[in-house]
């Protein structure tokens, strides 16, 4: 049913993905389709990484963590560059729909309050405005 | 080091080993319904001792405004030596780095690509840098110095000339006038900003620091900067930001009213300049939940466009014979009189020397963390060579052309009779002499969008450094956290506004300009220190 799912991780704050990771791994066995990790990072100094490029290394080696831990047949990942990711990053997440080639996004997300009447939360955003589908794990 | 490829940014850099990891000392705590990521001590800091100088100058105007009132001279005038040799010092480093070989190292590595083109760059550093002052001394400055010079008297201890003045000869009052606006606006600012800029820029994409001013310090303090000693500097950092920002948010509220007074009739009142200031913070609340890329960036392009236009129109519609040669007979004033406006020690003419160029050498460097770290984010990807070309060289050249255009045109209606503008009060210069020109109400409509849009970039680009100042080095910290800091920048620009605490403000402003300069000093050392280290593109 579907071709390629993609996760958007938060390499900052894996504990709370573990319910959207194991979701993820749980679609990837059932249709027998591959998984894409993608993270976003500035090419600022952060908190994960001290530029693109380590932070691109660190995702390659999570993907293979979650291949190892959920026994997946084929992971692959993909780090983005943004210029303000506090902001852009739904933007370039769903961007990163059509680079990858997935067609289902599995992601993380916390249970909306009084904030999302202002910000949309990044999976609200997500869900909103990309083309295919998305699975939003509360 | 480079044995850890993953480690390196873009191609080999000098990586800087450190344990600090961005973000250790920061707290996640949730406020109401908002997350919030800050740096426990320097966020904390700032915040309440800004609300407390507040509420002190609010509660004891009187004291508050003899302290300041005491202090901000007392800084520019005990310490004029220290400001003009340090500045010297700056424009000397700078371009003695741009023409060693250590202009060849690149920003983020020696493989990394730019990450924004010439015009969305070149936008940014004016937006940020001196759009604001640009629009409003660009005819008064001229005016001043030229008045002041070929006044009787000029060059006498109570002249306010700059150096012997040119009494009686406007010719020469005319080539001092401009050489000494050029010198406020030239070379020694846009050193100070490229200094700043490209230390912060080289110590967080090369270096792989936080971005935040502490860092420039590792060199010198090591593994300290992340303790009490960078906490003082960072918080240093925020003070002046938001110090200089909110006083250009009051008064840029005060010369905005008053020009709209004068095109539309606004009154002049409280009610105006509080709807004002709203008006901007709001379209800066805008331009900073839309992110760097749509916000800013997009205004700032926006704005380089107008000002292009308009300084195109004065050209064309002013003296243009007069501006043509008038820019190359300037860039000639300027360079024959740099050494002597340079000076540190020894001055004749201190009401110039101290109450100018050691007042604005204070205000640009107590600006400099606020453009130095905005510029430094947008600057990834450039060598320093170029870093340097682009953001000293061009930009004083552009001064020099706006200053000639703007200036020029004044001095030139002044001289044919016009005693308009002279008796114009300062906020309304430009707004005069636009209307001596054709199409009068059009240009001075394109001026006011100018000067609000340019308060807005300041505005929000403050906001998003002071953030990640106070995020510990974060750029991808809540947005909350930035809608924070803006709406805070705007209630202290109405609170002191309304309680007339504005005076008093831009002191303290300026009054961080003292620590900053030593702060800067050693950063000097600090910067080349570091690129010494960096391997050098081919």
């Amino acid at each position: 049913m579907y071709k390629k799912i993609m996760v958007p991780v938060d390499l900052a704050h894996i504990e709370k993905l573990e319910k959207a990771l194991e979701t993820a791994a749980d679609l990837s066995k059932h249709y027998d389709i591959p998984v894409c990790y993608v993270g976003v990072t500035s090419s600022a100094p952060g908190q994960v990484a001290h530029t693109p490029k380590e932070f691109a290394s660190k995702l390659k080696d999570f993907a293979a963590e979650q291949e190892k831990k959920y026994g997946l047949t084929s992971v692959d990942s993909k780090s983005y560059t943004s210029h303000d990711p506090s902001i852009d990053l739904d933007e370039t997440l769903i961007d990163a729909t059509g680079d990858t080639g997935s067609d289902l996004v599995v992601m993380a997300s916390h249970v909306p309050g009084l904030p999302e009447h202002i910000f949309a939360s990044n999976a609200g955003e997500v869900a909103m405005h990309a083309k295919v589908s998305v699975f939003v794990i509360r | 080091m480079t044995d850890q490829p993953e480690l390196t940014p873009d191609g080999s850099a000098e990586v800087i080993e450190t344990d600090y990891q961005v973000g250790q000392d920061n707290i996640q705590a949730k406020i109401g319904p908002f997350g919030l990521d800050i740096h426990n001590p320097v966020f904390m800091i700032s915040g309440l001792v800004i609300v407390g100088f507040v509420f002190f100058t609010l509660a004891l105007p009187d004291v508050a405004g003899s302290i300041f009132g005491w202090l901000r001279p007392a800084v520019t005038s005990t310490f004029d030596w220290f400001f003009l040799g340090a500045a010297d010092i700056f424009v000397v480093v700078a371009l003695g780095i741009m023409i060693s070989p250590l202009g060849k190292v690149r920003l983020g590595g020696t493989d990394a690509k730019p990450e924004y083109s010439y015009l969305g760059w070149f936008s940014m550093l004016f937006a940020a840098g001196m759009g604001i002052g640009l629009m409003f001394f660009g005819v008064s400055e001229p005016i001043s110095h030229f008045s002041s010079s070929v006044a009787e008297g000029a060059g006498s201890p109570d002249s306010w000339a700059p150096l012997a003045g040119a009494a009686g000869n406007e010719t020469e009052a005319r080539r001092l006038g401009m050489a000494a606006t050029i010198f406020h606006w030239g070379l020694h600012p846009w050193a100070i900003y490229a200094i700043v800029a490209l230390s912060l820029a080289l110590f967080a994409f090369n270096k792989g620091l936080p971005l935040s001013v502490r860092s420039i310090f590792y060199p010198i303090f090591g593994d300290r900067v992340w303790g009490w000693t960078g906490h003082v500097i960072d918080t240093l950092a925020v003070f002046a930001t938001l110090f200089g920002l909110a006083t250009s948010l009051g008064f840029g509220a005060e010369q905005a009213n008053a020009g709209l007074e004068f095109l539309f009739g606004l009154p002049v009142t409280d009610t105006s300049k509080v709807l004002l200031i709203t008006g901007i913070t709001a379209v800066a609340l805008i331009s900073v939940v839309a992110g760097l890329d749509a916000g800013v960036k997009r205004l700032s392009e926006i704005n380089m466009v107008l000002a292009a236009l308009l300084l195109l129109f004065v050209i064309i519609a002013g003296p243009t014979i007069v501006i043509l040669t008038g820019f190359i007979a300037n860039l000639g004033a300027y360079v024959e009189y740099l050494p002597a406006l340079s000076n540190p020690i020894g001055r004749d003419d201190a009401n110039f020397s101290q109450g100018w160029t050691s007042f604005y050498w204070a205000w640009w460097i107590s600006w400099s963390p606020f453009v130095g770290m905005f510029i430094a984010r947008v600057s990834r990807g450039r060598t320093v060579r170029e870093f340097i070309f682009c953001v000293l060289l061009i930009p004083s050249v552009v001064s020099v052309l706006w200053m000639t255009s703007f200036g020029g045109t004044a001095i030139s209606l002044v001289q044919d009779g016009l005693a308009a503008i002279t008796d114009a009060p300062l906020e309304l210069k430009l707004f005069t002499m636009l209307n001596e020109l054709p199409l009068a109400g059009i240009t001075s409509f394109i001026g006011i969008v100018l000067v609000i849009v340019f308060f807005v970039t300041s505005s929000d680009s403050g906001s998003l450094v002071i953030d990640t100042i106070t995020a510990g080095g974060k750029v991808d910290a809540p947005t909350p956290q930035r809608v924070f800091w803006c709406i805070f920048e705007g209630l202290v620009a109405i609170a002191l506004l309304l309680g007339g605490g504005l005076g008093a403000l831009q002191a303290a402003a300026v009054s961080t300009g003292l620590p900053f300069t030593v702060v800067l000093l050693l950063g000097c050392w600090a910067l080349v220190k570091a690129l010494m280290a960096e391997p050098r593109a081919k």
